[in-house]
């Protein structure tokens, strides 16, 4: 046995003997994979003392599609539907910053068109939003209020019949890619967009009435599961996490990537309204926020789409689509912000050694990445769960997990 | 702060040799660090005023392919106050023998979102990573053999509790 393995055979002993340890002196409860109230199939290993969680070690992995292993060895533009299936709720993000990605290697970034850029950030905002909502529906559904999580459902379903109408499915959309898109915004799909927006907004004010100012709700999420901001950084937390945590770090204005400096729009934070900064609260509210300034962006995108950027007849979106997607051979990473935080792709990108007729090697243009890794947001935001959630109640923990946000799909990718 | 000017700083630093080279072809500038001193590095980029590198952005294990038998970390940093990026490369020869793995330092200790990559790329890559605290698979099961992300790694007759992989 080589040193490497007896080193994990150790650390796997390690785990056992202190599970073995725990179920003699304090109480092991396995909270998931099924459990409604972890989003998705994560399994968290709880060490109690009563109702004292001492210890929290996650168990990921369920839902591995082997995302990695898959973008090496299809084409750029064929793994656009698989990105879509990392974060599922946000899939319009997703393939938005892989496109970036790809388009930013091949060095046509400058020349997709502005129509093309703008309708790309609207559709990406409307899915931010949609994703906002089921984030805090689902945290108003773990806390025990229904309510809202119907609204937030009903209001989502707008989004949801609009992104179908423009591509053709509910969620995962495969809409956005490389150096285009698959068709132009169906005719109306503005009018009907702006509709939406001014239906939301009133909504927006009675779910804040409902949750945001709750009384008991406030009781569950105040000064519950706070996360520091310099751990916040130390454990790479991203999006609304980190901005909950007080830092105002969005990479829609750091990179100024797309559009997004032509935009305007705030960057809510985290200010300790209820309790401590970085509370549940905080990150809820951010999340809020958020929903708001969406809606401006999407405002704003409407108002160049209808005016300067209206649609003309001969206006074709995939016209910029290169024919072939072979970069030079290079290493690139990109970082975009997704629903959930910093969403990254690192692209190794090489030639393809084939053997020709005499039996030479020759070096060949490919389209298909060396190596691809990415770093979902999700993965690391859950990360911090153990640090974040020591000697906390039973049920606090459920409100720290509603809050973080995570989708599984991209913690196992 | 610049990609040179960082090598310069660090050099000043922690002694010549351990900045081993600088790859400034492509998008993004990266330097190649001494694999055994990575942690030293990486803390005093962290710690250091002038840089501050306080965010660990990625950490991807790589298999520089077939051939080349090397395996090779790369950390993309970021730094929240100064706004700047930075790329770290750290890479070793290995014969590709299931029993002798590369092996790298731990940068846990100086990021904890290491952690959780690190893990990954031992699992995926077959990367050990010494001093880490508690390196066990994360995402695939504990009793999986082989490292799937090796671009040698085959799936013919491959079972795993007696389901066929491919």
């Amino acid at each position: 046995m080589n040193i490497a393995e007896s080193k994990y055979e150790e650390a796997l002993a390690r785990y056992q003997q202190k599970i073995a340890n725990a179920a003699t002196e304090d109480m092991v409860l396995n909270m998931g994979p099924q459990h409604p109230s972890t989003h998705g199939v994560l399994r968290l290993e709880l060490i109690t003392d009563g109702e004292i969680v001492k210890e929290v070690i996650p168990h990921i992995g369920y839902l591995h599609r082997c995302f990695e292993k898959h973008a090496e060895s299809l084409t750029y533009q064929q793994t656009i539907p698989f990105t879509d299936r990392m974060d599922y709720l946000a899939s319009m993000n997703n393939s938005h910053i892989w496109c970036m990605g790809v388009e930013k290697m091949l060095g046509i970034d400058k020349d997709i068109p502005k129509r093309i850029e703008y309708i790309r950030v609207l559709v990406c905002e409307l899915n931010r939003i949609a994703s906002h909502l089921i984030a805090i529906g689902t945290y108003g559904i773990d806390i025990g209020a229904f309510t809202p999580f119907l609204w937030c459902f009903r209001d989502r379903e707008h989004i949801m019949g609009m992104l179908e109408w423009a591509s053709g499915s509910r969620m995962l959309y495969n809409y956005i890619w490389v150096g285009g898109l698959f068709y132009d915004l169906p005719v109306g799909f503005e009018e009907r967009c702006r509709e939406f927006v001014d239906y939301f907004k009133p909504k927006m004010v009675e779910l804040n009435e409902l949750l945001t100012d709750n009384q008991i709700f406030i009781k569950r999420t105040a000064n519950v599961g706070v996360l520091p901001m310099d751990v916040a950084i130390n454990y790479g937390c991203s999006g609304p996490m980190l901005r909950g945590s007080g830092l105002k770090w969005d990479l829609r204005r750091i990179d100024g990537y797309s559009v997004y400096p032509e935009l305007e729009f705030e960057v809510p934070i985290g200010k300790g309204e209820m309790g401590t900064v970085g509370d549940c609260w905080d990150r809820y509210k951010v999340r809020v926020d958020e929903i708001e300034q969406s809606l401006h962006i999407v405002e704003q995108c409407l108002d160049r789409l209808q005016k300067e950027l209206k649609r003309t007849p001969d206006f074709d979106p995939r016209a910029k689509m290169p024919r072939k997607l072979t970069p030079k051979p290079q290493e690139y990473y990109f970082r975009g912000e997704g629903a959930k935080g910093e969403l990254g792709f690192y692209f190794i990108h090489d030639k393809k050694k084939e053997l020709d007729k005499e039996g030479n090697i020759r070096l060949m243009d490919t389209e298909i990445p060396f190596r691809v890794k990415s770093r979902g947001p999700s993965f690391c935001n859950l990360s911090v769960l153990p640090e974040i959630s020591r000697g906390v109640m039973i049920a606090d923990l459920i409100a720290i997990i509603g809050s973080i946000d995570f989708v599984l799909g991209e913690v196992d990718r | 702060m610049n990609t040179d000017e960082i090598k310069l700083l660090l050099t000043a630093k922690l002694g010549a040799d351990i900045v081993l080279g600088e790859e400034t072809e492509g998008l993004q500038p990266a330097l190649l660090i001494d694999p055994d001193r990575i942690v030293e590095v990486c803390r005093e980029l962290r710690d250091n005023p002038k840089t501050y590198f306080d965010f660990l952005s990625c950490l991807s294990g790589v298999d520089y392919g077939g051939d080349a038998n090397r395996f090779g970390v790369v950390y993309h940093l970021a730094s929240i106050p100064y706004q700047t990026r930075l790329t770290l490369k750290v890479s070793k020869e290995n014969t590709r023998n299931e029993n002798d793995l590369p092996s790298f330092p731990s940068i846990t200790p100086v990021y904890g979102a290491a952690n959780w990559h690190e893990r990954e790329a031992y699992e995926m890559i077959g990367i050990y990573f010494e001093g880490h605290p508690d390196l066990r698979k994360l995402l695939l099961p504990d009793d999986w053999d082989g490292y799937p992300l090796r671009k040698d790694y085959s799936t013919i007759d491959k079972y795993y509790k007696g389901i066929k992989i491919d």
